[in-house]
Formats: C-alpha cells, sequence, structure tokens
C-alpha cells in the first residue's frame, strides 16, 4: 500500500510538471511567435505535453479507484461531482475575472489569459478522466473476458487517436471523423452495461439519479467552454484541446454513458423494490446459515428467523413460540409486537377451523404442518403458522400477521419456510455442538474416576511367610464394581476379600468404594469370619440402593494353625486345589448376598468353614466376569474350564498362574470385548 | 434384550420373562413386578425362555423379597435352566424365593394347596 501511496505522489508531481511544461512551452510558442523566430518545436512540445497530462491524470484515477476493492457506487460518483463541481468554480471564477479585467491592460495580456485557459483546460481533463474512470467500474461491474477485451480496444482506440493531433487536417476531416465515429460505436456498446443499477436500492437510485444529471451538466457546461474558448474577447489559445480526439471522445462516451444510466435507472426505480426484498432474503438466509459459526445461541437464531420471516412477509405482527421438551411454550420472541396483540389475534381465530394455535403444532409423526386462515379482525385479516421441527421434535412455532387478506402468497411461504429449515439446521448443530461438548466433559470425569478407582484398588498385597498371593482386575467400563483387599491382622493371621457389587460402571463403582471402607474399617476390629460379614451386611444395609446388593468372600488365613476360615456371602464358589488330594473343587456352600436381606434374619444364612492348608494347596479367587466371559461363539467361559485350567497350572506359582488366567481368559474372548469387570486372586501355599 | 408379557388367569397373574435381563433392561422386569404385587397376591414368574440374568436383574428380585412378606403375596418363579437356577443359588435367592420346576407346582404353591 506504501508503494502505492508513493506512486500516487509521483503521478502528482508528474501531473503538475506535465501542466507547467504545457503551460511553459506555450508561453515560448507565442514569445517566438511576437519575435518571429521558429516556434514548431514549442507547439509540439505543448501539444506532447497535454496528452502526457491526460495519461497522467488517467494513471493516477486507476490507481485511485482501484484501491478501493469493496466499493460503494455513490461514493464513486459523488467524488465525480465533487471534481466536477470544483472545476466548475474554478471556471467561474476565471470568466469572472476576465469579465472584471475586461477593459484592464492584463485583461488582455496573452500570457495571462494561456494560464487561465490551461488552468480551465488542466481542471476539466482531470474532471473528465475521475468520470472516465468511475464509469469505467461501473461498465466493468460484472466482468466477462470479452467486455475486458473491448474496453481495452476503447482506451487504446482513446490513446492512439491522439497522434491524430500532430497532423495538419481538421478534426472533422476524413481520417478524424472515421475514428471518431468508430470510438462512439466502441462507447456505445459499452454502455450497455449497466448491470451495477439492479445492486442499488430505490433511495440509491434517485441520488444516483440526481448526480449523474448534475454531472451531465458540468459536462455541456465544459463542453461549451472549451469548444469556444475566448471568442467574444477574440483571444486565441495556442492550440485547441478540442481539437483532440481523446478529449472529444471523453465528452462523448461519458454524455452517453450518464444518459443511458438516467434512462436505465428511471426504468428501474418502480421495480427496485422487489430487488431490495430478494436482497434481504439472500441476506437474512445467509444470516442464519452463518448464525452457527458465529458461535450464536440458540435464542439469536431464533431472533435472526423471527425477523427475517417478518421483513420477507412484510407482517405486521409476529411471533415465535419456543417450546420445551414437553412441548410447552417455554419462551415466545415478539417481533413489534406485544402480549396483549398476541392474545388479541389469538382472540380472533376462527374457531370453526382451529381451536387454538397449540393446536396447530404438528405431533411426532406427522409431517411438518403448516396452516393459514383468515382472521376475524377489525385490522388484522390473515394469519400464517409454520412449526419448526428438529429430529421430528417441534421446538418452535413461528406465526405472522398480516393486515391484508390472503397476505401470504405462494412464493413467501416457500422463503419463510426455507428460513425455519435453514435455521432449524443451525440450531441442530448448535445442540450437537453442545452435547459434544458436553460428552467430552463427561469423558474427562469418567477418567478422573477411573484414577480415583484405581487408587481403591490395593497396590501391595499383603501377605505371609506360608503364601504367595497375586491378583489381577480389569473394569469392562471406565470404572467398575469389583473389589479385592488383604489385611494383615497380626503377624500371622491375614484377611482376604474378594467382592463384586451388582449391575456395572458408575453406581456400582460407587458401592465398591463403600465395600473398601467397610473392610478398612471392620477389618481392624479382628473380627471373626461370621461377625465380619453380618456386621458388613448391617453396615450395607443402610447405604445400598434398592435393587442393589454386594457378593463376598472373606478369609482369614492363619499361619499359626495352618488353616483358614471363611464366609461366602453369595459370591462365586471359590476354587481350591488340595494338594494332598491332588483334587481341585469348587467350596460351594451357602450364603446369602450382602444387601439382601437388611435385618437380623441375614444371620440365619451366614455360614463359616474351615480347612485346614497344606503346601501346594492353591486357592482361586474370582468374579463372575471370569466365568461369564464369552468368546465369538456365544459360550461362556464357565466352571468346568475354570476348574481344568487349575489342574493343569497348578504347579506353577501364583504369579505365574495370575498370568495364565489373564491369557487364557483374553484368548477365550478373542476379539470380543469383556461384558464385565474381570477380577481374580491366586494364594498358594509355600 | 427382554421381553415380558403378562396373563391372568382367575386370581393369578403370570409374569413371562423372554430373552436375556441385563442391567439396562432390568427396569421392565421391576416395572412389571411392581405392577403385579400393586393388584394381585398370587404371582406366578415363567423363566422357561429367560436365557441369562445379570446381577441387576436378581437385584430386582430381591428387592421384592420384603414386600412380598409385608403384603403376604405369594410368587413364584419357575422354569429356571440350569444355568440360570445356579445363578441363584450362588447369590442365595433360593433360599428366600420360591422356585420350582414346573407350572402345575409354582400353581399349587400359590394356591396354597
Amino acid at each position: 500500500m506504501a508503494s502505492r501511496k508513493n506512486i500516487k505522489r509521483l503521478l502528482v508531481t508528474l501531473g503538475i510538471i506535465s501542466w507547467l511544461v504545457m503551460l511553459g512551452s506555450s508561453y515560448l510558442y507565442r514569445f517566438g511567435q511576437l519575435n518571429g523566430a521558429p516556434v514548431e518545436t514549442y507547439l509540439f512540445l505543448s501539444k506532447v505535453s497535454l496528452i502526457a497530462f491526460i495519461f497522467i491524470v488517467y494513471l493516477f484515477y486507476r490507481i485511485q479507484i482501484s484501491m478501493q476493492d469493496v466499493f460503494n457506487i455513490l461514493d464513486l460518483l459523488w467524488k465525480v461531482f465533487v471534481t466536477g463541481l470544483i472545476a466548475t468554480m474554478a471556471s467561474l471564477f476565471s470568466s469572472l475575472l476576465l469579465s472584471v479585467l475586461k477593459e484592464n491592460e492584463h485583461g488582455r495580456n496573452p500570457y495571462f489569459l494561456d494560464a487561465l485557459y490551461e488552468i480551465n483546460l488542466g481542471l476539466i481533463i482531470t474532471f473528465l478522466i475521475a468520470a472516465f474512470t468511475v464509469w469505467k467500474r461501473l461498465i466493468l461491474y460484472q466482468k466477462s473476458k470479452w467486455l475486458i477485451r473491448l474496453w481495452s480496444t476503447f482506451e487504446y482506440g482513446l490513446l492512439g487517436s491522439s497522434i491524430l493531433f500532430f497532423s495538419t487536417l481538421k478534426l472533422f476531416d476524413g481520417i478524424g471523423i472515421i475514428v471518431l465515429i468508430l470510438l462512439i460505436m466502441c462507447a456505445l456498446v459499452l454502455s450497455v452495461n449497466m448491470k451495477w443499477v439492479a445492486y442499488l436500492n430505490f433511495k440509491q437510485k434517485w441520488k444516483s439519479i440526481l448526480l449523474i444529471i448534475l454531472i451531465s451538466l458540468y459536462l455541456g457546461y465544459f463542453y461549451s467552454i472549451l469548444d469556444n474558448y475566448g471568442a467574444d474577447s477574440g483571444y486565441n489559445p495556442v492550440f485547441d484541446a478540442m481539437g483532440l480526439i481523446t478529449v472529444h471522445s471523453l465528452f462523448l462516451f461519458i454524455l452517453t454513458y450518464s444518459i443511458f444510466s438516467i434512462l436505465v435507472l428511471l426504468f428501474n426505480l418502480p421495480t427496485s423494490s422487489v430487488f431490495e426484498q430478494k436482497f434481504i432474503e439472500v441476506v437474512n438466509f445467509q444470516k442464519l446459515s452463518q448464525s452457527r459459526n458465529m458461535g450464536q445461541n440458540e435464542e439469536q437464531v431464533y431472533e435472526v428467523l423471527l425477523e427475517s420471516s417478518a421483513n420477507v412477509a412484510l407482517a405486521k405482527i409476529a411471533w415465535l413460540d419456543i417450546m420445551d421438551e414437553e412441548q410447552k411454550v417455554k419462551k415466545t420472541l415478539y417481533f413489534k409486537t406485544y402480549k396483549l396483540e398476541k392474545e388479541e389475534i389469538l382472540k380472533a381465530i376462527d374457531h370453526d377451523r382451529v381451536k387454538n394455535i397449540q393446536s396447530l403444532i404438528p405431533t411426532k409423526n406427522e409431517k411438518q404442518k403448516r396452516f393459514i386462515a383468515e382472521l376475524k379482525h377489525e385490522i388484522y385479516k390473515s394469519i400464517f403458522v409454520l412449526p419448526m421441527i428438529i429430529r421430528d421434535q417441534p421446538v418452535a412455532t413461528l406465526t405472522l400477521v398480516k393486515d391484508v387478506k390472503d397476505g401470504f402468497s405462494k412464493e413467501m411461504i416457500e422463503i419463510i419456510r426455507t428460513f425455519v429449515n435453514q435455521a432449524s439446521i443451525s440450531i441442530e448443530n448448535y445442540r450437537l455442538m453442545q452435547e459434544a461438548i458436553i460428552n467430552e466433559r463427561y469423558k474427562e470425569e469418567l477418567k478422573i474416576a477411573k484414577r480415583v478407582q484405581d487408587s481403591l484398588l490395593p497396590k501391595i498385597l499383603y501377605t505371609n511367610d506360608d503364601l504367595e498371593i497375586a491378583a489381577f482386575s480389569k473394569a469392562a467400563a471406565e470404572v467398575g464394581g469389583d473389589y479385592f483387599d488383604t489385611y494383615k491382622m497380626n503377624e500371622h493371621r491375614l484377611a482376604l476379600i474378594i467382592g463384586d457389587v451388582s449391575g456395572k460402571g458408575t453406581s456400582a463403582a460407587f458401592h465398591m468404594s463403600q465395600m473398601k471402607g467397610i473392610f478398612q474399617s471392620l477389618v481392624q476390629v479382628n473380627l471373626g469370619a461370621r461377625d465380619f460379614i453380618i456386621k458388613a451386611n448391617n453396615a450395607l444395609s443402610n447405604c445400598l440402593d434398592r435393587t442393589s446388593f454386594i457378593t463376598t468372600t472373606f478369609f482369614i488365613l492363619d499361619a499359626k494353625k495352618k488353616n483358614f476360615q471363611f464366609s461366602r456371602a453369595g459370591h462365586c464358589p471359590t476354587l481350591y486345589y488340595s494338594a494332598s488330594e491332588d483334587k481341585v473343587e469348587f467350596m460351594e456352600d451357602n450364603g446369602l448376598g450382602l444387601g439382601i436381606l437388611r435385618d437380623s434374619q441375614f444371620e440365619k444364612y451366614v455360614e463359616v468353614n474351615e480347612y485346614d492348608y497344606k503346601t501346594g494347596d492353591i486357592l482361586l479367587l474370582y468374579t463372575d466376569g471370569v466365568t461369564e466371559a464369552k468368546n465369538s461363539q456365544n459360550e461362556e467361559f464357565g466352571y468346568e474350564r475354570l476348574r481344568h485350567f487349575l489342574k493343569v497350572n497348578k504347579d506353577k506359582s501364583a504369579e505365574a498362574i495370575k498370568e495364565e488366567i489373564i491369557k487364557t481368559i483374553y484368548d477365550f474372548c478373542g476379539s470380543s470385548n469383556l461384558d464385565d469387570d474381570i477380577t481374580t486372586m491366586i494364594v498358594k501355599v509355600k | 434384550m427382554v421381553e415380558i408379557k403378562n396373563t391372568i388367569e382367575d386370581d393369578i397373574i403370570t409374569i413371562h420373562v423372554i430373552g436375556e435381563v441385563d442391567a439396562s433392561s432390568s427396569i421392565y422386569l421391576d416395572e412389571s413386578i411392581k405392577e403385579a404385587t400393586d393388584k394381585y397376591k398370587k404371582v406366578l414368574v415363567n423363566c422357561e425362555d429367560l436365557e441369562y440374568i445379570s446381577s441387576a436383574g436378581l437385584g430386582v428380585f430381591m428387592s421384592y423379597i420384603n414386600d412380598l412378606e409385608e403384603k403376604d403375596i405369594k410368587m413364584v418363579i419357575y422354569g429356571l435352566s440350569d444355568k440360570v437356577h445356579h445363578v441363584f443359588q450362588i447369590l442365595g435367592l433360593d433360599q428366600l424365593l420360591k422356585i420350582t420346576d414346573n407350572r402345575d407346582e409354582a400353581k399349587r404353591i400359590v394356591n396354597g394347596v
């Protein structure tokens, strides 16, 4: 941009220089003529500098106008008008000066008269070029290849025709007239390009007409000045600028296009309201489509919809009822309307046809239903109701009211429907975006929950000298309801628990954390297995919801007595490998899940068993996720496979058995995902 | 997914549970047991076509144990497959709920014969 400014400055300087050269050479010509010296060179020089001046002014305006990429037609016309005004003032002032100085000696001084003439000439040419460049911009408002080509031809023609200026031929002789006619024809063809007119509204058209008429008046005035300059005062300019075909053509071209423009503008006046309307529709449509990009909320979209629709329909009254999920009106937006008017109109609805607006709202299965009716009202005569539907759910109802009968044409209805559809899309997009944001937040929350839960499962498993213990747990979702833990009650007594909360996911995870709390508290009190289960049931009875329960098996392993006691509360029976008998068995007995009976009745169902253990014995604790793990044929892993597994792997260490069971289960499931949380704990007697 | 069909015969309502009862479909089982126990004193649950029941489904049965006693409602579950029966057993529900093999026996129990 800075370089453009510099170029402009340079052009202004060059323009002034060329003008000064023109004046200087005229003086030299006159001086030489008085002294009888040869003057042809000076005449030639002044003519060249005139052409150079025209060319430089043209370049200046070309840059000036093209700098405005987005331009306002009226602004351009206004600039031409102001240039014309300045030129006219200057020329009027010089005429005044001349008439005042007519009798004075200075008034007849040829140098003074030359200066005045050339000032006039410079200003008029500036005006002509300004108008020419603006006209160019208007003609090329919508460019096409051939149009640009034709215009270039015209410009080169204008420039080329200036050569004739140097010939001795008279302007209207032979070749000059032919060139002029050709240029005029070119100008005529160009002048039919009036597309810009359609983009003006009514008011702008009037203003344009006024400005172009004024420009045409200047044109006439300037022509009369130049054509006969000094005829009455006997002044003879050094050269007659009107002898330059370029100037002549410029006058004619600008005038032709002005006349064409005025006519076209006039003829377009009556239809301009239609174009304006269409333009508003397009703009509104764009507003509705873009609203989601601008991060607008739903209500803003509704507002744009209401305003656009009311404007398109030329409605006197309009409102938009926004519905909540139960399809009751949550909020009403009014367009130049008050609540009272809405109620008045609702009353005026023809009750033979519809009870009220609400009854017009389609139900889920109905397609977009619309409604047009006459109103029994002294002012308001017709009403149009259109529901807005998103995902088969009516979300809003648009009501438009007019003060004329049959006020809603088919075309209007179509456009409003398009608006409503577009607004639906915008709102749906907005909602989807909101949902996505919320989902993202939920995911984050779940991640946190997962981290919390992971911290609830023990990092270290306590053990004693007799036992090696290994455990593994994996939730099917982010969080799960499986639980296991160990606690060293004293030097030789070790408590061990495995549990499974009914249900899945978040609710199960909450109960699992309660179970952890209960285990960690009760186990401190040094209870036996029976008391532990009863107390745990009591504690849980107060915190589990109606349909939830927890199954668990609680072990106390005693290294001193070399035995273990356990109580099973509805949990999957522990798999036990007895090394002395070389047998794998499920330790099935009676027992009831925690929370199933929430009173003292529960105690009746608690059983405790005691076993003596020997080296090589293995306890395999697990949750139902293990036995119910499914393969691609929908077969369950089952109890038999588990029994077989332990039999085969009995000689491995607890850790190795754990690794092997994970591998076996995952191999069994294959590509299918885990349905349930999986937990297993292996205790092996050393 | 689960499908639940209710049939009424004299003063006995039969809830026919078809398919799989998991965490999400257990709500339907809950609803129909609630409805049945609100209106009837004799309730049969036909589980001949119950393929699978999750812990959430068991939780539904469990939650009515106290209600049945308090309101003196007789509810009998019949037609459990071995697999499903085992699930009831492990949890201990077989000790608290009346479970029989077939409909005739179930009917006899609700009629107090």
